[in-house]
């Protein structure tokens, strides 16, 4: 495509374009194949992999509230066994830039998972999901999350990027950053989505079979763009990735210039599965309409002050 | 899973009518692509709302029929009960307003090569897709009864319909408003047995199909029964519609009802464990 240049990088690695899709979004890739060329795609983040096999929570688990989706899937999935002998190679097939997501329980199963992602071939960079379990605080506490960090990073090949994706709760998310980042993340991923519930219009009780579940959509995306905002400002040569309620090529471009480097797109996704391509093209639009050649010219521009329409520039 | 040309696409939508039918909301789409791949049983999912709507969810409805050629080219039709705001929303749309419409998705009816008798049983707006079922059958020389059900005469969808589709109808319902009280497992065995039945199509809430499966499988047919679920994405991304179900292999696995379903093989749905993930069940594959 001529117009502006798209190309990002996060950690080293070249994206052509800054719109990933997030994790457990895509379902296994193969879903989203009838309405996207997933080659076009920044980056696809798989859906996060556990050690063991997980029949996850029983349904519901997902209810639509106010400009966004509730939801606990419980992390069903194949296991990191099933994941590398049939997700990962077809992903790798067609040649899809893949993040894969992993999520253990200890220190054991998280240096185990790392091991054996980071030997498969087909793996871009791989993400740490630090809300996993539900009762585990490390995306938001500093200590937890350098721990697990420190022990992903110990067993991972030196060459993929580790990407540790923290909760965007504006009064821990620069210290869990900055911890992670000592304890050998490449990059920073502001974007899990945030603890809530909603009722059943009949019975009073919770919607979801599990109870609570997480919130992510349009409903926070000001809250992530606070975030991207803190943590750039607290951390400026830190590789962030802005995550939450991104549906316009509009919002990337904010999450941009907010400090992230690229984006991740998620609950859109199951709203349009065509999005992650109408976003770039989007944002591409936006970057020519301002007369931004690049993406690596916006990123952070929120903070700098703006110019002086009188070009006095004082 | 259906690849290639018989996969979904996703199209912007023309509404060509929108009406009630009974208690229900009778919607008719101009939807390319949509059509043309159609086959009974499958789902379409709509977005609502329109383009500034944050109303993140798009709503799977099974499809009535499907016309791919016609004078006002490929349409598709939707019955559903209005029972929240986004569908709400679609019941006002007005002719010639724009639809997302993602389908056809999920995993039709299997169809039997020999023309053999069927028994097909629906409640309420959930028996729509059975009426192109009929046609279809009908047109590889099987012989259609039809046992149409629902809680009260108001719920009851197709009587009509299923005159002209079935060669014998048998109506039933909860509160014996009309037809024959009790319901379908009341109802079914009997008529198995009159009609000698090797198939048993369904569509309808578990409880339902449960009963349908159950009267199945003591006449020995075969039963594929569509599930009557909410959907989230319907295109398989979510892992929200999860159905437990038993493989050829005895192996219980938890199954999406938008993908590997809607419809499933009678005896393969543990239909006693619906709603929740059995403990034996490990991961998906």
């Amino acid at each position: 495509m001529s117009g502006p240049d798209l190309t990002t990088s996060i950690g080293e690695v070249q994206l052509a374009n800054p719109v990933m899709v997030a994790a457990g979004c895509a379902g296994t890739g193969r879903e989203l194949e009838p309405f996207l060329d997933l080659a076009e795609v920044g980056a696809l983040v798989t859906r996060s992999v556990t050690l063991d096999p997980r029949a996850g929570e029983a349904p519901p688990r997902a209810v639509e509230t106010p400009a966004g989706v509730l939801s606990d899937t419980g992390l069903q999935g194949p296991g990191l066994q099933g994941f590398l002998a049939t997700e990962l190679p077809w992903l790798a097939q067609r040649r899809v830039r893949t993040v894969v997501s992993i999520a253990g329980q200890n220190l054991g199963q998280w240096a185990e998972l790392a091991r054996r992602v980071g030997l498969s071939p087909g793996v871009t960079a791989v993400e740490v999901n630090l809300a996993w379990p539900p009762d585990s605080a490390a995306a938001r506490d500093s200590y937890q999350a350098a721990k697990i960090l420190a022990a992903v990073r110990r067993d991972m090949p030196r060459g993929i990027p580790v990407l540790a994706k923290v909760a965007p709760v504006m009064h821990t998310v620069v210290d869990v950053s900055r911890a992670a980042v000592e304890a050998g993340a490449d990059a920073i991923v502001v974007g899990h989505g945030l603890p809530g519930m909603a009722l059943d219009r009949a019975t009073l009780r919770p919607v979801l079979r599990g109870g609570n579940g997480l919130l992510s959509g349009p409903a926070l995306n000001a809250v992530a763009l606070r975030c991207v905002w803190e943590v750039h400002a607290a951390l400026p040569e830190v590789d962030l990735v802005g995550s939450g309620g991104v549906r316009t090529g509009y919002d990337a471009l904010a999450m941009l210039a907010a400090g992230a480097g690229a984006v991740q797109v998620g609950s859109v996704v199951l709203h349009d599965p065509a999005a992650p391509r109408r976003i770039a093209t989007e944002l591409a639009e936006e970057l020519d309409r301002r007369g931004i050649p690049a993406v690596a010219d916006v990123i952070g521009r929120a903070h700098r002050p703006h110019p002086d329409p009188t070009g006095d520039a004082r | 899973m259906t690849e290639g040309v018989r996969g979904p696409v996703q199209v912007v939508g023309e509404v060509l009518s929108n009406k009630r039918a009974g208690g229900y909301q009778h919607l008719t789409l101009v939807a390319p692509g949509v059509a043309e791949r159609f086959r009974p049983g499958n789902l379409v999912a709509l977005a609502v709302g329109g383009p500034l709507s944050d109303r993140l969810l798009r709503r799977g409805f099974p499809i009535y029929r499907a016309r791919a050629t016609g004078a006002y080219r490929a349409t598709v039709e939707l019955v559903f009960a209005v029972t929240e705001p986004g569908q709400e929303w679609l019941a006002g749309l007005p002719n010639g307003a724009s639809v997302d419409v993602v389908g056809p998705l999920g995993r039709p009816y299997a169809l039997p090569k020999e023309p053999v008798a069927c028994t097909l049983v629906g409640n309420g707006h959930a028996a729509a897709p059975l009426f192109s079922l009929a046609d279809r059958l009908r047109e590889r020389g099987c012989a259609v009864h039809m046992v149409l059900a629902a809680p009260s005469e108001r719920e009851l969808f197709g009587a009509l319909d299923a005159k002209r589709a079935a060669k014998t109808v048998v109506v039933t319902t909860e509160d014996g408003s009309i037809g024959l009280p009790g319901g379908v497992g009341l109802v079914l065995p009997d008529l198995l047995a009159r009609t000698g039945s090797d198939v048993v199509y369904a569509a309808g809430p578990a409880p339902m199909l449960h009963a349908v499966a159950a009267a199945a499988e003591s006449h020995g047919a075969w039963s594929q029964t569509a599930l009557d679920t909410d959907l989230i994405c319907a295109s398989g991304s979510c892992l929200t519609c999860v159905v437990p179900t038993v493989g050829e292999d005895g192996v219980s696995r938890t199954v999406r009802s938008c993908v590997e379903g809607p419809v499933f093989r009678g005896d393969r749905v543990r239909w006693a464990d619906i709603g929740t993930v059995p403990s034996d069940i490990w991961g998906d594959e």
